[in-house]
């Protein structure tokens, strides 16, 4: 049986009560790597979001009309990896070669976000809740937005903190994990709104 | 039975699809068809094909510019300032260039992509430099991690360079590298000796290079080498020497050293030679001949961390605790140092302390 959520309560839910990072812990490596500074933590979650929509409308496509077909949804796992692997490195090099500006912005960033289980976790969790296409999309948009506005505060407050007496050994990814942990509890304020899968 | 084979099938179909795709893709949008290359102002025109990094294609025509890193922008010496043409500057190029480079267009030649005709500007003398075809005739263990490796060269026959200076060395593809790499090591042997230089190679643990050099290199080989490089060379003047080697940081310093000898420079000198223990010294009887050939120079061999069978009782430590132990006033003195950065950080620091200059402090990092 299909989802029963409308497509702009999943989209807000993957936002706030069902953000990807902060309620699943997904995508935490680059997460805490590129959350130093504002700008490229600001193009990250933007190549993060662009991504994370496109690839769940072509995993829609490639799961219901090739894996469920064959029988062969048990591979679903390798299968979404190489099309998001593929999806990627087509992007970057059409990024390179038609906007060269866009690539300082964004382009350089897409190698590191091929193997972000972020990514990949959206993908899944559409499967597991039976999404429609348009559910998809929205889960998809919504959840690549949810990584880009909490990426976005953790280099905020990283930022800030800097100047901040850490203790010595809390320093660097120490004290951004109980960042990201705070951040996670906070968010958890929203929960209750909506109940997803 | 059915479903697996079926399943592998369809999963091989999804993937050669993708990878067609992927290299339709390369060939179409990374195609930007003949560029032209204009260097110092119309000195050299070169016409080449688009879509390759700037230091592969000038490499591809011959016009070598220097790089240690092999191309993976971690080195920062490939800059070269580009007038029209480079596209906007990239985040991996601004850590390794300052604000007067940023200004006048200097760019790190590896990050910069040939899409359009460009516009460039580099030093004359990367127009001496030049590839040479060599033959291994020597291949000597210096200590259990050192190698020497003595080439001849075959065409061109004869190299012109400063002692001091690093050649680049071109290791093909092979198990341990998908890719074909260069690695920059310093000359060892004397400048008057035209027609063959002497590398000085230390294994490095998992180093691509290093490791193709100690294990699949062998006696008559031909090898491929360009250069030579790099600002490392003996300054004239009268000032005493300081000599700080590390390792294989000894090779460009014993350059320097038979150039003092072949042309009669009579300066007080005093190497230090640092290593682990008594079997990681090597090139000792040369220093010895040396020795005997330069008046005022002296040779402190210093170990960090000698074994109970070196019945060692010269100086211990850091190679530059020995320096402050011996250099209490060093504001007449110029220094020449080489080896790993952690060393020549600590000895910038220190001689700086005993009242050197910084103009007169010569060093070349080994990364």
């Amino acid at each position: 049986m299909e989802s029963s959520l409308n497509a702009p309560v999943i989209f807000f839910a993957s936002i706030f009560t069902n953000n990807i990072l902060l309620a699943n812990f997904l995508g935490m490596c680059s997460f805490l790597a590129i959350s130093r500074e504002l700008p490229s933590a600001v193009g990250l979650g933007t190549a993060v979001t662009f991504v994370m929509t496109c690839t769940t409308a072509l995993n829609y496509l490639v799961y219901h009309y090739l894996l469920v077909p064959f029988d062969l949804v048990h591979f679903r796992f390798i299968a979404f990896i190489i099309v998001i692997a593929a999806f990627v490195q087509l992007v970057e090099m059409l990024i390179d070669r038609y906007s060269p500006r866009f690539y300082v912005v964004l382009g350089v960033f897409l190698p590191l976000i091929t193997v972000n289980c972020a990514i990949l976790g959206v993908c899944l969790f559409m499967v597991i809740r039976k999404y429609n296409f348009i559910q998809s999309v929205a889960y998809g948009f919504g959840g690549g937005l949810g990584w880009l506005l909490a990426i976005t505060a953790l280099a905020g407050i990283r930022e800030k903190i800097k100047k901040a007496p850490i203790p010595k050994a809390l320093e660097g990814p120490g004290i951004s994990l109980i960042v990201a942990g705070l951040m996670a509890l906070s968010f958890m304020a929203f929960s209750g709104m909506i109940h997803v899968g | 039975m059915g479903t697996l084979v079926l399943g592998l099938l369809t999963l091989s179909g999804l993937c050669a699809l993708l990878a067609l795709l992927l290299e339709a893709a390369h060939a179409v949008f990374t195609d930007y068809g003949p560029c032209r290359i204009s260097i110092n102002d119309g000195a050299k025109e070169l016409s080449v094909k688009g879509g390759g990094r700037l230091l592969g294609t000038l490499m591809d025509q011959g016009i070598f510019i220097p790089s240690a890193c092999g191309g993976r922008g971690s080195c920062g010496l490939c800059k070269v300032r580009v007038l029209e043409g480079g596209g906007p500057l990239l985040p991996t190029e601004t850590p390794y260039l300052n604000a007067e480079e940023t200004a006048n267009g200097t760019r790190l030649s590896c990050q910069v992509r040939v899409r359009t005709n460009i516009v460039i500007h580099i030093p004359e003398a990367f127009f001496l430099i030049k590839e040479f075809r060599t033959r291994v005739v020597g291949l000597r263990p210096l200590t259990p991690s050192i190698k020497e490796v003595h080439l001849k060269l075959l065409d061109p026959s004869e190299i012109v360079f400063k002692p001091g200076q690093f050649i680049q060395f071109y290791v093909p593809e092979y198990a341990g590298s998908p890719e074909p790499v260069y690695r920059a090591y310093s000359i060892a042997s004397p400048a008057r000796l035209k027609s063959e230089i002497k590398l000085v190679i230390t294994r490095v643990e998992r180093g691509v290079a290093t490791t193709y050099i100690h294990t699949l290199l062998k006696e008559g080989q031909e090898v491929r080498i360009n250069g030579p490089y790099g600002d490392f060379y003996l300054r004239p003047s009268d000032r005493e020497m300081i000599m700080i080697g590390t390792g294989s940081g000894l090779a460009p310093l014993m350059s320097i050293l038979y150039q003092m000898a072949d042309e009669g420079i009579d300066r007080p000198c005093t190497l230090y030679f640092g290593v682990k223990s008594r079997a990681d010294l090597f090139y000792q009887e040369e220093i010895r001949e040396l020795a005997q050939k330069l008046p005022r120079f002296r040779y402190v061999p210093v170990l960090s961390q000698p074994l109970p069978d070196d019945q060692w009782d010269g100086e211990t430590g850091f190679v530059t605790d020995a320096v402050a132990r011996d250099v209490k006033d060093g504001s007449q003195m110029e220094a020449y140092l080489c080896g790993n950065p952690l060393m020549i950080d600590a000895a910038v620091k220190l001689l700086t302390q005993r009242g050197l200059t910084e103009d007169r402090i010569f060093f070349d990092k080994f990364n």
